[in-house]
């Protein structure tokens, strides 16, 4: 197989993705800092690489509400969104995956209001859990790339919608020399889309969103909630397919140095690069540090991650929004993955980065050493000015 | 085409199918068949949340006999603007080849009120679909509230005192975004409503019709009095029956004898208040003539021959 290099930011490797697989449907509002997936895609339309049909919507309301509409008539579609987009979008999340509709949906995340805010957290993403979306966080644009082409197997294989989550900025429009694919053997792996329905296909009339009462919802959603259960097998089956296509792995999550690690430092997205930097120079040290950075968020999968982290002393998780009142989003879900071990585990919560505050390399190496001289840095919020 | 011919066309086609739950005396029914009637091809109809999408999807049952899709109350509009964009892809691609039309449904909450943006957007956008509002006026799925769409004057669940304010004219709105055709129809006047309907499914592009749909449950009236009241809308100039093509302007019935606004008002229990009220009465005569006096003004500046 020939490998391309091509100069591209995060946003556009994912619109090369999608030229790739060349949607049917892709549904577009603008928000920052989602802007450089839907202009790049308009620009592979113009230079006719493409056969989509973009529709420019007038909301982002309407953005998922149209693709919930052409998903339901077989056709392979998409949009993309960030922070106040999204955060508009969530009546229609519950909706998508109601329909069992297989959208992919690009969030390039971003904090939510107020203060109104344009840059990179997790807030919005996070506020949209439990909708009933897969959901993933991507490291770079590479990873973002081939978790593109990797999700409309995963969403169509399992009829469940999928966010792709990538830093809004940092990765978003950051430039890297990316690895693409030949556009043939992508579109041989990504396939023809088969849908389990079609408002298109007149000879067999269905009723889709029905109203549903107390003796047949409680079922119905059931159905749904039980895919997810699915979902890992699902992604390990279409990841091996994947190898054996591009010789190129896609993780439900990466684990860097943790195997003897004492010290697991647990975050995810574009962090993990400069953190890699810091536990290389630890290591170097003989200092056993490691990071463990969940991809797949949504559905989380307990059981792999109490693999991983089982024989730490210290796990720090560093999360890149909070819950206020509770906890933070990430902390929650690694807590309850050890919560069932009878070793004692310490686990401690960070939250960083907050409408895009950079947390940097020596922040990081800053945490890391305070937890080996055992004197965990008190304060919980990374880089707060005092 | 003439009432027997319309019966038999709504007799073969089944579009919607008894069984469903519409309350006694509701047009509904009537008006979404006599939409199906319209058009020999298949219709796909996209329904925002309203009376209509929930006396008719009872799961696991349906009324639609034709493909259907109810997603949530404001976005009628834009989730046929994705199936009827599903339908060119699919089309170009050569995976589809049957000729469909598309319609969206939805009561004046849906379309005057919390559906007006998605409206908008895919009127703007130029989608090939027609959109049907049944202006009840008000929320009579949730136990008859004030919406924009409410006459002045009106007693709901939320203005027990009669509202303040007048109904927005939707119609203008439509007319404003230049599209190949809006209409008023009325159920008391079956044939030009068929024939508003058969225009809009073969007009490419855009086309709004806003149908008055009596509710005798919320206005208290005798449920076999629908076509009555509804007749009485038009012969008062409450609802004036016109339509806009292509620029131009019709008035499709200007009632001979034109009836006093009481007539209408008194059918209907939420206008008792105001007709004890002569004064009132008097200022809503006076925006109903002015209303039809702009039509007129209208018809004669850009007449639709």
């Amino acid at each position: 197989m020939k490998l391309k290099k091509l100069p591209l930011s995060g946003g556009e490797a994912i619109s090369y993705a999608l030229k790739q697989v060349d949607v049917d449907v892709f549904a577009m509002y603008p928000i920052t800092p989602q802007t450089p997936i839907i202009e790049s895609y308009s620009m592979h339309v113009k230079n006719k690489e493409v056969s989509t049909e973009v529709i420019l919507v007038e909301s982002e309301h309407s953005a998922l509400s149209t693709v919930i509409g052409s998903a339901a008539s077989g056709a392979r579609s998409v949009t993309a969104t960030a922070s106040q987009g999204l955060m508009y979008m969530y009546e229609l999340l519950s909706v998508a995956s109601g329909f069992r509709l297989p959208i992919v949906m690009p969030v390039a995340n971003r904090a939510i209001s107020a203060p109104i805010n344009i840059h990179c957290d997790h807030s919005d993403a996070m506020a949209c859990l439990d909708q009933g979306w897969m959901m993933v966080f991507c490291e770079n644009a590479q990873e973002a790339y081939e978790m593109t082409l990797f999700s409309f197997r995963l969403a169509e294989s399992i009829n469940l919608p999928i966010m792709i989550c990538i830093d809004g900025f940092y990765t978003s429009h950051n430039v890297e020399n990316l690895e693409v694919y030949e556009d043939k053997i992508v579109k041989q792996f990504v396939g023809e889309y088969k849908p389990n329905y079609n408002l298109l296909d007149t000879k067999n009339p269905v009723s889709v969103g029905s109203l549903a009462l107390p003796n047949t919802f409680f079922e119905i959603k059931i159905e749904m909630f039980e895919a997810f259960l699915k979902v890992k097998e699902h992604f390990l089956k279409i990841s091996k397919d994947f190898k054996k296509t591009f010789k190129k792995n896609i993780k439900i999550y990466e684990e860097y140095f943790t195997k003897d690690a004492e010290i697991i430092i647990v975050l995810m997205s574009s962090t993990a690069e400069s953190t890699k930097n810091i536990i290389d120079r630890l290591r170097s040290k003989g200092k056993k540090v490691g990071l463990l950075r969940p991809i797949l968020f949504r559905p989380f999968i307990y059981k792999e991650y109490n693999k991983s982290l089982k024989n730490a002393k210290e796990i720090i998780v560093l999360d890149r929004a909070e819950g206020p009142g509770s906890s933070a989003p990430l902390y929650k879900e690694i807590k309850l993955s050890v919560c069932d071990n009878n070793k004692k585990i310490n686990l401690t919560s960070y939250v960083f980065g907050l409408g895009g505050r950079d947390l940097f390399e020596k922040d990081i190496e800053e945490l890391l050493v305070s937890f080996i001289n055992k004197k965990p840095l008190k304060e919980k919020y990374l880089g707060r000015k005092k | 085409m003439n009432y027997i011919e319309l019966a038999k066309k709504i007799d073969e086609r089944k579009a919607i199918i008894p069984g469903h739950r519409t309350c006694p005396g509701c047009p509904i029914a009537i008006i979404l068949r006599i939409a199906y009637a319209s058009t020999d091809k298949k219709i796909i109809t996209a329904s925002a949340t309203s009376c209509a999408e929930v006396t008719t999807t009872i799961y696991p049952y349906t009324s639609w006999n034709e493909p259907f899709i109810h997603s949530v109350f404001a976005n009628a509009a834009a989730t046929i603007s994705g199936v009827e964009t599903a339908y060119r892809a699919l089309k170009k691609k050569g995976k589809i080849k049957e000729d469909i039309k598309f319609m969206a449904f939805a009561g004046d909450g849906g379309a005057f009120d919390i559906g007006l943006q998605s409206l908008s957007g895919a009127l703007e956008r130029g989608h090939d679909f027609v959109f049907i509002c049944y202006d009840n006026e008000g929320y009579q799925n949730t136990g008859a509230q004030r919406s924009s769409a409410t006459p002045y004057s009106a007693q709901t669940t939320t203005t027990p005192g009669g509202k303040e304010e007048y109904q927005k004219d939707l119609a203008k709105i439509a007319i404003a975004h230049k599209i190949p055709y809006v209409a008023t129809a009325n159920p008391g006047n079956i044939l030009d409503m068929q024939e508003k309907f058969r225009k809009a499914f073969e007009k490419k592009g855009p086309a709004v019709i806003i149908v008055y749909a009596a509710c005798p449950t919320n206005m208290k009236a005798p449920e076999d009095l629908t076509i009555d009241i509804s007749k009485l809308a038009t012969e008062t100039n409450f609802w004036p029956l016109y339509e806009y093509e292509d620029g131009k302007y019709k008035i499709n019935y200007k009632p001979k004898n034109k009836k006093p606004i009481q007539e209408f008002l008194k059918m209907q229990t939420k206008f008792k208040d105001v007709l004890k009220n002569k004064e009132e009465v008097k200022k809503i005569q006076k925006r109903i003539d002015d209303d039809f006096e702009e039509l007129l003004k209208l018809e004669k500046a850009f007449p639709l021959k």
